[in-house]
């Protein structure tokens, strides 16, 4: 066995203890790495009804078996743990040289439990692990921390996770940063890092990593980082994911307004395009990325000159044009503050855009606000807001709720415009205009997401019509699921999944010529469902029913004009409902949407299916 | 003066990812090992990327602080010849270079630096970079570029027609 380590560290912060749990190559080959053995780990280590914020939960983080290797985008970590916005399995991604870092250091995944009597940080020094005292890191922003663990070591090689004030102050959906531009961003792992005391992990592993075919390897690896350059690609590396706002605009799927529009009249001012020309610095790579996407920004003059972080389309769609701003340089500053404390932009703009519907309605007054008259547009009152979320302070204790707590606090028919699935904000395609993402959204096992799901492919790329559906959207997001998931199992990063000739075959012929271990496209294709039912039965444990799979209000009530006919579209319910049949249908689950125990054996989760009493 | 070809990067191109350090280290050491790798790449954060290896200087400041004569420099190429059985790690040939482009195999205990793959068609950094920020040049052909861009784009109009 090549690249694994076959080693998984377990933390207690409680005890102040650790140690080592052996895997063998069936098990790695089952759960390979990534979403899948981060979701297997969570369902061990973590027990039914756990308390998101206590100490039981724990925080589990699987590498990629290509991490350290050549092997392009291949340098990514997923964290799982119980999420506090969904109470369901909170999954994360994140492209970073700590995802390389865990691998050099010797384990393929880290399982973190208990709680510190006081702010602490890990230091996993190859095999010595460190508990030390965070007290003059607690209140540090995301940045200044990793550079002041770094500085403290004295050694540039030392990689860190880490929180910032969000995640210490439990903002629901706080998240975790590594090298500085890089997040695991949504469902508030952060905020399950801040509830246990725990500043950052820094890993400095020292390790040599071997392969079982360099030669090969090495050549298939070349080959995909030159197909990175070619027109697969293209989008992402020359404007970044920000190329989606005119595109989706033209489509009529844009969130505008909390949701209240799908095309936004400004649209050119927050565009991509825009950006490029008014604020780009540099383009810039993840760990081991040959795409680069991330494209850096600055502020040069005005209000907000100085602010310089790097923008993606969904940030963008969340603080921008959610919450009406056409002033990109307020977008940017927005975003800035949540990369510096430490949230997750998509539902900091998901629940301001919530709160400005409010203020428009009269439901929330300028005096809850503390003064600020949030309407649609005002970017200073978004700034000031993400600073009070972070922080907690006045209205931000409510917001850093996250949109459903928070509607369901305030009520007065605020629910009707909350736009979460399972806890968890929308992300940045209408589904009125994305009748399979809609399926997707309802379904996921996280909530909403555009990436766990990527059903929106099929409508944005014309697979299917936008603004109807029909029940062979079951099979559709089905395919799209475990086709993602095989992605975030095998760990390569979405952007260039226009690469593969066939996902499952080129992922085969990748693992192994790293690991060693044989396997066949047909098992990578299962690997996909795997995940998929892995993280589900996690979800099914908590408690999780068939109404859980359900959209906001608004989807059903409120229409979104088509460009194309000019006329008014919902997500009809019973269509959803229907959909939703047809895809437990393709799944293999029963009409309940639950896993029989044909296809827990089928996927070689037995023992699951055992203690869930299927 | 003559300057002889060393690993040239350019910064604009350069994208932090660090695929030359997993090129570098597999094909002198048959691991990926960032650490062994005679290239390494400096991020400083969030625009400025940069790889860092051995400039082959003239009368180079690591060969001059061996204090066991275990390095010396090859006239024809330049390149910096490390006797590894008379370099005991001792270190001061790391702290010597203004660059920072000498590492320590922790394993062997000798130092090492790039010697341009001499053993194989090309360096490996230059073939894997997806970005073509690297180059084997020397200083003279990156001052001959930076002239004929700068002229051209003074001249953009004469230029162009």
């Amino acid at each position: 066995m090549f690249a694994y380590t076959g080693r998984i560290l377990h933390i207690d912060l409680t005890n102040k203890t650790t140690s080592i749990q052996r895997v063998d190559e069936g098990f790695l080959k089952k759960y390979v790495g990534g979403v899948c053995l981060a979701a297997r780990l969570a369902y061990d280590n973590i027990p039914k009804g756990a308390d998101p914020f206590g100490p039981e939960n724990a925080l589990c983080f699987a590498t990629s078996a290509f991490a350290a290797t050549i092997v392009p985008v291949g340098n990514k970590y997923s964290v799982a743990a119980k999420s506090p916005l969904t109470g369901f399995l909170g999954d994360c991604l994140s492209t970073s040289y700590f995802a390389a870092a865990i691998r050099q250091a010797g384990y393929d995944g880290i399982v973190i439990k208990g709680k510190a009597d006081k702010p602490t940080y890990i230091f996993i020094d190859d095999d010595v692990i460190q508990f030390r005292d965070a007290s003059h890191l607690w209140g540090k922003e995301t940045w200044e921390t990793e550079e002041a663990i770094r500085a403290e070591m004295g050694d540039e090689t030392v990689r860190t996770c880490v929180i910032g004030p969000a995640g210490e102050n439990l903002v629901r959906f706080a998240n975790l940063t590594n090298d500085r531009g890089r997040q695991a961003g949504r469902t508030g792992m952060g905020a399950v890092m801040g509830s246990k005391l725990l500043k950052a992990v820094a890993i400095r592993g020292t390790k040599p990593v071997k392969v079982a075919d360099p030669d090969r390897l090495r050549t298939l690896a070349l080959d995909f980082a030159q197909r990175a350059q070619g027109p697969k690609t293209e989008k992402y590396r020359v404007l970044g994911t920000p190329a989606n706002v005119l595109a989706l605009n033209s489509k009529g799927i844009l969130p505008t307004r909390n949701f209240q529009q799908g095309t936004f009249e400004a649209a050119e001012k927050v565009s991509g395009e825009y950006m490029h020309e008014h604020h780009h610095e540099k383009t810039v790579a993840c760990a081991g990325c040959p795409i680069a996407c991330e494209q850096v920004v600055a502020v040069r003059e005005g209000p907000y000159a100085g602010a310089r972080t790097s923008v993606d389309y969904e940030s963008l769609y969340a603080l921008g044009t959610n919450c009406g701003i056409d002033y990109f340089p307020g977008i940017i500053k927005a975003i800035e503050l949540c990369d510096r404390y430490g949230m997750d932009t998509m539902s900091t703009g998901v629940t301001i855009a919530w709160a400005m519907e409010c203020f428009e309605r009269g439901i929330l007054t300028k005096e809850d606000f503390g003064g600020l008259e949030p309407y649609f547009g005002n970017h200073e009152a978004e700034v000031a807001l993400v600073e009070m979320i972070a922080k907690r302070e006045g209205i931000g204790d409510l917001l850093a709720e996250g949109v459903k707590r928070a509607s369901e606090k305030v009520g007065k028919g605020s629910e009707h415009f909350a736009m979460h699935v399972k806890g968890l904000e929308m992300a940045g395609y209408d589904l009125r205009g994305c009748q399979t993402f809609a399926l997707g959204a309802a379904v996921g096992t996280r909530g909403p997401c555009h990436n766990r799901s990527l059903a929106y492919e099929a409508d944005t790329h014309a697979e299917v019509p936008l603004f109807t559906c029909g029940p062979e959207r079951g099979q559709i997001a089905k395919d799209k699921e475990d086709f993602a998931a095989v992605l975030d199992v095998m760990m390569f990063c979405k952007f260039i999944r226009g690469c593969f000739t066939d996902l499952y075959a080129d992922s085969a012929k990748f693992y192994t010529l790293t690991t060693g271990i044989e396997m066949t496209a047909e098992e990578v294709r299962k690997l996909g469902e795997r995940a998929w039912n892995m993280k589900k039965a996690f979800n099914i444990r908590e408690g999780w029913t068939k109404e859980d799979d359900w959209l906001p209000p608004r989807c059903f009530k409120d229409p979104i004009v088509n460009p194309k006919d000019g006329k008014g579209y919902v997500v009809k319910p019973e269509d959803l409902r229907m959909m939703i049949d047809a895809y437990y249908k393709a799944r293999g689950w029963t009409e309940e949407g639950l896993i029989p125990k044909e296809k827990f054996i089928e996927l070689g989760l037995e023992d699951i299916a055992e203690e869930l009493g299927v | 003066m003559e300057y002889y070809p060393h690993i040239v990067c350019d910064p604009d191109k350069c994208t932090g990812c660090r695929m030359c350090e997993l090129a570098c280290s597999m094909a002198k050491e048959g691991v990926f090992a960032p650490l062994l790798s005679r290239i390494r790449n400096v991020r400083i954060e969030p625009i400025v990327m940069m790889t860092i290896s051995c400039r082959l200087c003239q009368d180079p400041p690591c060969v001059i602080a061996c204090p066991r004569k275990a390095l010396s420099q090859s006239p024809e190429t330049g390149i910096i010849l490390v006797d590894e059985d008379l370099c005991d790690g001792c270190g001061w040939c790391i702290e010597a270079c203004p660059f920072g482009a000498i590492s320590l195999n922790p394993a062997t205990k000798v130092v090492v630096i790039c010697d341009l793959c001499q053993d194989l068609e090309e360096p490996q950094c230059v073939k894997y970079c997806p970005k073509e920020a690297l180059s084997l040049s020397t200083t003279e052909m990156v001052a001959q570029k930076a002239r004929k861009e700068a002229v051209t784009k003074l001249l953009q109009e004469l230029v162009a027609s």
